[in-house]
């Protein structure tokens, strides 16, 4: 069983926030398949949130094949998160230092590099979109 | 389903102040709503006139499906914690719980003493000596083991120090997912109505500026950042909610259902705190854009 | 919602019952006023006697102020209306409660307190009743001279009068108090206004009740009851009326035309100096004299309410103040649903 908690700087709805911890803890292995979230109302009353929240946050994970809600009892993990494979994470960071490098040969520094990055990623989402 | 409150030009005068004027709402039932405005903008006056505390100078308000206020049936649908949370102070816990039971057909008395049991409060103490933090949910006890469709409550953790307040939304909240009762609460503290409300009512200069539900509303308001620019060249489904500007730049909240195509603008997202505080410094009589639409988010 | 009621009401209900406990143990060691041939209060008993007519006029004044004012003003400003209201009962079904039986307190009390004092003080009473004749007493003294009960200081304290004022103090008080929405200025506002409606109601209204008895009486030197110049120096002389009446007025003397008129300053000399012991030729004197008065056609006209309307008196008094006591609660009940909070 996990805990949630709120992050008020987050910049994240509370919904997301849930979602994310979820997800989070299927990657560290916290959660594993078969295990139980939290009842609704559980959350609502420890954080003082509204169930709706809850619900909204287990629904989407149920859509995603995370969870799924067994009417009268909970909502349980089913679906696992692939973690990442250690060696193509060594490759990544290697390939990643040496953009970071040129980067601020070319003058960025972090808080630059840290604008082009979200800026990027967020580009790359929206032409997935499109 | 039944709107747990619906009004229709609803206006309530004091001598020659009106507190509310032309106030139209339908708030769907099975929700947290949240009703904030500075101080006078007659957030009370609202929620005394749901109760039947008050009755209407015009218009009409309908709560549950009746006509509020007055009789037996309509005020046991409604449960009430008041402003300040009174409490009859000569009388003990366990005596209010009499109370409610004596005066109320539905009343739920398994509730009500799981729930003084929860709060850890001694039934024989005395109404009069509870801490704040206790009176308000003494308070909330009574309002809710009386089983309404609807509980109101009127700022009831104004004068709570933090803990207590908490202590108080979760308390709530643990009543809403168990009784799935539909909730109206007014509140200066938006970082709470955010965690607790999914619906919102923003009250200002006794008219209503926005309603609907905190997740359409959150979708459909955007910050808009870029270079200097004129608000009347903005496309006519954005509705200007705030705008700054500076030599070079503007800044502007926006309402709007469509994308933003206009790659000039840094689009953000707004923090429910940053729309309300829009909507309540927007000056008396300027909201923008044809009101119905504002009115009703749906 | 009588439960709530009583539960809010019983310190004062205890107050109520301490209060004519006290009373009846006063009375009981008092004992009887007036054994045997005695004629003249034992200080003690005079002390019991005069406080017990305070006591009845103060007892409305203090429901009024303590029960009527508070009721729902002390709710007001305290905001428990709120709670109490946003239970599923209607407004006029908790005002009804309430009233009613802090109302029926108010009548028993006063009741209770009244039908004490009067009984105690029925000896005392008794003897100003016309058809008593009392006992000179073993000194020679005269015997003591008492109010009657209908005179305006007695009246009030007496038979069922009380019970009106105090159910009337009461709703007025309540009615200012939903009025104000304030405790103590209620409080004091109560006070006033029923002091006021005290003081009035003897002077203004009691003597209408019923149309006074007039009469014209021959003047005569055992019937005198006051000769002399007033403040202003004008000849005032006065009857007396029967034996345990409320006199309204015997101070206006008339002339043979019907015509209110001053009698001659001669007169004055008709009744010798008080000083003087009375001597048979004095007296002869006096007689004289007010034939003359009379031959010349003087007549004094005397206003009063015989001493045996007491009781239809206090009937329609009582009436009067139930009557208006209805009338304000209708008020209290109206504003409570229409102009509260």
């Amino acid at each position: 069983m996990i805990e949630f908690y709120l992050n008020p700087g987050s910049g994240l709805s509370p919904y997301q926030q849930l979602v994310r911890q979820v997800r989070h803890a299927l990657r560290l292995g916290l959660l594993q398949v078969g295990d139980q979230l939290p009842k609704v109302k559980d959350v609502a009353t420890e954080l003082a949130i509204n169930p709706n929240t809850v619900l909204k946050a287990y629904r989407e994970l149920e859509h995603t094949g995370l969870a799924a809600a067994r009417p009268g009892v909970g909502t349980f993990v089913t679906g696992t998160l692939p973690g990442v494979a250690p060696l193509a994470l060594g490759r990544l960071r290697r390939q990643l230092l040496g953009w970071v490098a040129d980067a601020q040969r070319a003058g960025l520094d972090e808080e630059s590099i840290e604008a082009l990055v979200i800026a990027t990623l967020r580009s790359a989402a929206t032409e997935e979109i499109a | 389903m039944t709107p747990v409150l619906r009004a229709q030009r609803l206006g309530k005068r004091y001598r020659r102040r009106w507190a509310l004027s032309e106030c139209t709402l339908d708030v769907p039932a099975g929700h947290v709503v949240g009703l904030v405005g500075p101080n006078g903008a007659g957030k009370s006056t609202l929620l005394n006139l749901a109760t039947g505390m008050l009755t209407p100078t015009e218009g009409t308000i309908e709560v549950c499906g009746g006509p509020a206020g007055g009789s037996t049936q309509q005020l046991a649908k409604v449960g009430f914690v008041a402003q300040d949370t009174p409490v009859l102070a000569g009388l003990t816990v366990a005596e209010h719980l009499k109370l409610g039971a004596k005066l109320n057909p539905g009343w739920d008395d398994a509730l009500a003493r799981r729930r003084i049991e929860q709060l850890g409060l001694d039934p024989a103490q005395r109404a009069g000596k509870l801490s704040g933090g206790q009176r308000a949910q003494l308070a909330l006890t009574l309002g809710i083991a009386k089983r309404p469709e609807l509980l109101i409550l009127d700022e009831p953790t104004a004068a709570l120090d933090p803990l207590a307040r908490r202590e108080f939304n979760q308390a709530l909240m643990e009543i809403v997912s168990e009784e799935g009762v539909s909730v109206i609460l007014s509140s200066h503290h938006v970082a709470d109505l955010e965690r607790v409300c999914d619906y919102l009512i923003v009250l200002v200069s006794s008219q209503v500026r926005v309603s609907g539900e905190v997740d359409d509303l959150l979708a459909h308001h955007h910050r808009l950042v870029g270079p200097r620019r004129d608000v009347t060249t903005l496309p006519g489904d954005q509705l200007v909610v705030s705008e700054s500007h500076t030599d070079r730049q503007t800044m502007l909240i926006v309402r709007t259902e469509a994308p933003i195509l206009d790659p000039a603008w840094r689009v953000e997202s707004v923090s429910l705190e940053d729309l309300v505080l829009a909507y309540m410094s927007l000056p008396a009589g300027a909201v923008p854009g044809p009101r119905p639409t504002l009115e009703r988010v749906r | 919602m009588i439960w709530l009621t009583w539960r809010q009401f019983r310190v004062q209900a205890a107050a109520a019952c301490a209060l004519l406990a006290v009373v009846a143990a006063t009375l009981l060691i008092a004992g009887p006023p007036l054994t045997g041939s005695q004629a003249r209060l034992a200080e003690a008993a005079n002390v019991v006697y005069l406080g017990g007519i305070v006591a009845v006029y103060v007892l409305p004044a203090v429901i009024g102020a303590f029960w009527g004012a508070p009721l729902v003003a002390r709710e007001l400003e305290a905001g428990t209306v709120r709670l109490v209201w946003n239970q599923s009962v209607t407004r006029s079904r908790w005002l009804d409660a309430k009233m009613g039986l802090t109302g029926l307190a108010a009548v028993l009390t006063t009741a209770v307190l009244t039908m004490a004092v009067t009984l105690w003080s029925d000896p005392i009473d008794a003897a100003t009743r016309p058809n008593t004749i009392h006992a000179v007493s073993d000194e020679g003294s005269a015997p003591e001279v008492f109010a009657a009960r209908i005179t305006p200081w007695l009246f009030g304290a007496r038979g069922i009068v009380p019970i009106g004022h105090a159910l009337f103090a009461f709703v007025l008080g309540v009615a200012i108090g939903i009025l104000l929405r304030r405790t103590v200025p209620a409080m004091a506002v109560t006070l006033a206004v029923f002091a006021v409606v005290q003081i009035a109601t003897p002077a203004l209204v009691r003597p209408y009740l019923i149309p006074a008895v007039r009469e014209t009486v021959t003047i005569t030197g055992s019937s005198i009851d006051r000769l002399g110049p007033d403040d202003d120096g004008v000849l005032e002389l006065g009857v007396a009326g029967p034996r345990g009446a409320w006199i309204l007025d015997n101070r206006t003397t008339v002339d043979a035309a019907g015509k209110e008129v001053t009698a001659p300053d001669w007169v004055m000399d008709c009744v010798p100096v008080p000083t003087t012991k009375p001597t048979p030729q004095a007296e002869v004197t006096t007689a004289q004299c007010f034939a003359r008065l009379s031959d010349l056609g003087y007549r004094q006209r005397l206003t009063y309410q015989p001493a045996d309307r007491f009781w239809t008196l206090q009937w329609r008094e009582t009436g009067l103040f139930l009557l208006l006591s209805a009338l304000l609660s209708a008020l209290c009940f109206r504003w409570t649903k229409r102009r509260l909070p």
